[in-house]
């Protein structure tokens, strides 16, 4: 029995205004529950397709051809009032940069009960609890604590988890998560910590994810699917043991060989 | 020159401390002790806010030391000034993260790299003009790059830029970084296999600071693991896939992501979160964190102790 998949892309592309598509007829499908890691360089691409999927283009960024579809839906074809409703509740994006998607005037806590209560009819107090009880769920420490914190307070990594953890349960357990590159700025022990707690929802939501990446090594410890861009094309695609192991592509081939590994000191 | 034997740069109980307001101190550096040889090249690899960046600093004289000593070809670095400040500077170079930053944006990057000879008056303009365009070939860049502005490059083209002009005088010491942990792969393997060239090519010794095992792996002869201010191990780098005793270097080797593993295998998170520098706790550093740490962590800092030749770590339990 084949199952449907849960999101499709479909030729897509995707223009910004002068210049070349920076996403060029790319598709993939994702099944329920799925990790697709993209891959790929500056410039490849691969950020302006997440973000295409769930309608944030920056710079006036425009979907010129293809479908996005989300369990049938074409997203490419909803009023931006549906898809606004689409976002947070079925797809949440978590950033690369999670300090700047926090608002470092307020501390932390008035801002999760904001969002909270902005997609449910929550009193403060009831707000506060559920924050509270989110970030214990994401096993993130002292709780209370962090909800008195303002965002210079708190380590990167701890800002990265509280936004992965506001983006996923925020309003209760998106079906898929985009996250754009969300370790790439962190130390090895905090890529770690985040890269876990990702795993863990998708343990106990069955959430879906597409992971944006540069870092094979990320791509090589979780990924079901990976998707390798280059210059707005998807070059290869395949499971994750036919492209980390036996990569058809010449470019994906390069790609892998320039990963450092760990071996005895170099050439000198 | 150094004399032989002699260690190219020698570092003696190495503190720096800042001093904030309401008292408060930040303990960056507490106590390291190092040794570079001429020609060889030592990775200082930790985290965030470990204090190998302000190490850095220090060693290329941004920052006076809060206490102990530097020397470097046999003289103390401390106490120069004027016109020894400025041989020293010839001899040690530093590149770092963000190339963008160490540019002028008006300025072409043949003027960028003419710069050097001319600062020091060692060649004409004509003839530094010409130096610059050899070491633009250096670093596998074309003439047509001179005539260029910094934000018509890239940030891996910027890197090799940078790189370009900290050899224009020859140094001793290249100081790095992180000088790669900006750029996509194949551009940081374009770097790191510049920089062992270099090697091949030179007598000059590298001091590479990162916060990738791996990559570090790649370029060192040594690896000096530091945490909160501290170095907490030190060896040879070939031992680090099976050698490398302390639990910190464990847990950050167990946190590496690497591509060779097999899918979901391989990685150990460690909980917890780093101490704040000012307020370091007592005894060894890393106790709060340590999945092996016992009670007699908590009396002292444990000293950096020589466990086999040439392997060192500060840890009552190796």
């Amino acid at each position: 029995m084949t199952t449907k998949p849960f999101l499709e892309i479909d030729n897509l592309t995707v223009s910004y205004p002068h210049g070349e598509p920076a996403v060029d007829h790319a598709g993939f499908t994702m099944a329920k529950s799925e990790i697709v890691v993209v891959a790929g360089e500056s410039g490849s691409g691969k950020s302006t397709l997440i973000r295409a999927v769930i309608g944030l283009l920056p710079g006036g960024g425009r979907i010129t051809e293809g479908r996005i579809l989300c369990q049938g839906l074409d997203l490419t074809r909803l009023p931006p009032r549906q898809l606004r409703a689409l976002r947070g509740r079925t797809i949440a994006l978590a950033f690369q940069d999670a300090r700047s998607s926090l608002d470092p005037k307020r501390k932390i806590g008035s801002q999760f009960t904001e969002s909270l209560r902005s997609h449910r009819l929550l009193s403060a107090a009831e707000a506060r609890r559920m924050a509270l009880r989110v970030l214990a769920d994401m096993h993130l420490p002292d709780p209370g604590r962090i909800m008195n914190s303002y965002t210079f307070e708190l380590s990167g990594g701890m800002c990265q988890r509280i936004a992965l953890a506001m983006a996923i349960s925020e309003y209760a357990k998106p079906d898929i998560l985009l996250a754009d590159e969300p370790t790439s700025t962190l130390d090895v022990m905090l890529q770690a910590q985040v890269i876990r707690q990702m795993l863990s929802y998708r343990e106990r939501f069955g959430t879906s994810i597409i992971l944006v990446t540069h870092n094979f090594g990320v791509a090589a410890y979780m990924a079901d699917t990976i998707v390798v861009m280059r210059k707005g094309r998807i070059v290869e695609s395949g499971s994750r043991d036919q492209v980390i192991l036996d990569p058809q592509h010449d470019y994906t081939k390069s790609l892998l060989a320039a990963v450092p590994t760990m071996k005895a000191a170099g050439s000198a | 020159m150094p004399v032989a034997d002699q260690p190219l740069l020698k570092l003696t109980n190495v503190h720096k401390r800042f001093y904030l307001p309401g008292r408060q101190i930040l303990r960056a550096v507490n106590g390291v002790s190092l040794e570079l040889a001429a020609g060889e090249c030592l990775a200082i690899v930790g985290e965030s806010g470990c204090g190998k960046s302000t190490l850095a600093r220090l060693i290329a004289r941004v920052e006076p030391v809060s206490e102990g000593e530097i020397h470097f070809a046999g003289e103390p670095i401390m106490g120069l000034r004027g016109d020894s400040l400025r041989a020293l500077r010839r001899k040690m170079q530093i590149i770092f993260q963000d190339p963008i930053s160490e540019f002028s944006p008006r300025m072409k990057i043949g003027e960028f790299l003419r710069e050097p000879f001319l600062n020091f008056s060692l060649l004409s303009k004509k003839d530094a003009g010409e130096k610059a365009l050899s070491l633009l070939a250096s670093v596998d860049l074309s003439e047509s790059f001179a005539q260029r502005y910094p934000h018509q490059l890239s940030g891996g083209e910027l890197q090799r830029v940078a790189i370009a002009r900290a050899i224009a005088l020859d140094p001793l010491l290249l100081i790095c970084d992180e000088p790669t942990s900006a750029l996509d792969v194949s551009i940081q393997e374009r770097i790191v296999r510049l920089l062992g060239d270099l090697r091949q090519s030179s007598d000059i010794s590298l001091l590479f600071i990162s916060h990738d095992l791996t990559l570090v792996s790649q370029l060192s002869d040594r690896i000096a693991v530091m945490y909160l201010g501290y170095v907490l191990e030190q060896f040879p780098s070939p031992m680090l896939v099976g050698g490398a005793r302390h639990p910190y270097t464990k847990a950050l080797y167990a946190s590496t992501f690497r591509v060779e593993a097999e899918r979901g295998q391989g990685i150990e998170v460690l909980g917890g979160e780093t101490p704040s520098a000012i307020d370091l706790p007592a005894g060894c550093p890393f106790r709060l964190r340590c999945p092996e740490a016992e009670p007699a962590c908590g009396q002292s800092v444990p000293p950096l102790r020589e466990i086999s030749p040439g392997h060192f770590a500060a840890c009552v339990k190796c």
